[in-house]
């Protein structure tokens, strides 16, 4: 089934995950990324706290789609990538907006990979992606583990292509991986699935 | 188990303790609610929603440790300094012109944000004629609000934000660190009301010139992130002032247009006219 439905249309949302060299990773996934693209993406990667974040400016130069940092309770917009406030989790709500929290932080992190994944596995359920990349801490390997459990699709960057494996590696050891992929090939993916519905799978859709 | 009836199990709990305990907790944004209470589950030694429901019902001491974990934010003082230099530079002058104040702090926590604004208007001179309000749902929480104590080892990055808050004096001189411990002034806390109140359930309790209330909203759902923000306008004065935190939003409220921007940036509003 999963195989199967490989196409746009199969999921909603990505949710993405980096610690330790993600800065240089999400500058391969993120101008991949299509002004086409109709699902929402959230990216949590962990930053120093005091710093004030220049992610979404860094990122907006290099992304066709729109890169923002939400407010609490904002409506999820389709084609819009997310960024974590810094030294906030960023949760998503069933009713498909996004919720802030300034609770304690997980693994040593807020935001979390796991606080935003396990809330997007409870939102989404089986039509989101998690994607796991580098990072030189276990954050990320329960949230991915929450994605599966709830039938959503896994990716993982493959451990010998990430700058830090320890990452991957935990969310490897935790979770099974739908796909364990280089970065462009992640590109390649995140070009299938969040594109738009294909012409041909369109038309053949039951009347 | 399967995610829906889990979620049952969680809407049931919350709705024991409600009726049990008349704490409110229907209204809060349910994901971050669903990790506290999962955290909680843990710390309590139970394996589900269900188990920790009965122990809720039938064990008195259990609910309080619930509390605790569903209710406690973790702040520090003057966390987003720009949010204080900016009430110093564009609240401050206004709240001069009025003899006496009176400010609330609403979802007070442990009292970091309390003492920095009892702090912030000493150093103005404002403190001597002002009466802060600093209100919260656990009683725990507010004990250990009332007593001004924090771990030394958060002083360092307090004293950071306190000087990037534009301070006029030093926060050494508001507290004595021994054993490990700072104790703040407590002449600081002779301007302080520490009381009970839910923003979920109780009303309007006094008029304010200042509302401050960070990292509180996040927790509900809009419905009572309406109610609350209601709150907040009806216990303002004229032109009385509100600040929320760093990535709350007056845009998705009800009672957007009861207020107008006054620093965009650092969430601080002012109380509009009726019209």
């Amino acid at each position: 089934m999963k195989g199967a439905a490989l196409s746009g249309g199969r999921i909603d949302a990505v949710v993405i995950g980096a610690s330790a060299g993600g800065i240089e990773a999400l500058s391969v996934l993120l101008p991949a990324l299509q002004p086409n693209m109709v699902v929402a993406f959230f990216v949590v990667l962990h930053v120093p706290r005091e710093r004030p974040s220049l992610l979404v400016e860094i990122f907006q130069r290099r992304c066709a789609l729109p890169v923002r940092e939400p407010e609490d309770k904002e409506p999820v917009a389709p084609g819009t990538v997310y960024f974590s406030p810094p030294d906030y989790h960023m949760l998503v709500e069933k009713e498909r907006r996004i919720a802030l929290s300034a609770d304690e932080p997980v693994h040593f992190s807020r935001p979390s990979i796991d606080v935003l994944f396990e809330s997007a596995a409870d939102a989404y359920a089986e039509r989101l992606l998690g994607v796991i990349l580098t990072g030189a801490n276990q954050d990320g390997a329960s949230g991915l583990e929450a994605i599966h459990r709830a039938g959503g699709v896994t990716v993982v960057q493959e451990p010998e292509s990430a700058l830090m494996p320890f990452m991957t590696l935990s969310a490897l050891q935790r979770a099974p991986a739908d796909h364990v992929l280089s970065l462009e090939r992640i590109a390649d993916l995140l070009r299938t699935l969040a594109g738009p519905v294909p012409a041909s799978e369109a038309q053949s859709a039951p009347q | 188990m399967l995610s829906a009836d889990s979620d049952i199990e969680l809407q049931l709990l919350i709705e024991a303790i409600y009726r049990k305990y008349h704490y409110d907790f229907r209204c809060y944004a349910p994901a971050s609610l669903k990790r506290r209470v999962t955290a909680a589950m843990a710390r309590l030694n139970c394996h589900s929603y269900s188990q920790l429901q009965h122990r809720v019902l039938h064990e008195p001491a259990a609910f309080p440790e619930l509390l605790d974990h569903l209710t406690v934010p973790v702040s520090e003082m003057f966390r987003d300094p720009s949010y204080f230099h900016s009430l110093r530079a564009a609240v401050i002058p206004v709240l001069r012109t009025y003899p006496s104040l009176k400010v609330w702090v609403a979802g007070c926590g442990t009292g970091e944000e309390v003492y920095s604004l009892a702090i912030l208007l000493r150093e103005e001179g404002l403190l001597g004629r002002t009466l802060i309000y600093a209100t919260d749902i656990n009683p725990q929480t507010l004990q250990k609000a009332a007593t001004g104590v924090y771990d030394v080892q958060r002083i360092p990055s307090f004293t950071e934000n306190h000087r990037r808050s534009g301070a006029r004096s030093s926060l050494s001189e508001y507290y004595t660190a021994a054993y490990g411990r700072a104790v703040f002034d407590k002449s600081l806390r002779k301007h302080i009301v520490f009381s009970d109140h839910s923003l979920a359930t109780d009303s309007v309790f006094a008029e304010v010139q200042l509302v401050s209330c960070r990292n509180v909203l996040i927790y509900f759902n809009r419905d009572l992130q309406d109610r609350a923000i209601g709150l907040f306008r009806d216990a303002l004065c004229r032109k009385g002032f509100l600040g929320i935190g760093s990535k709350e939003s007056l845009r998705f409220s009800a009672h957007t247009d009861a207020f107008s921007d006054l620093i965009a940036a650092d969430r601080i509003y002012q109380r509009r006219d009726p019209p």
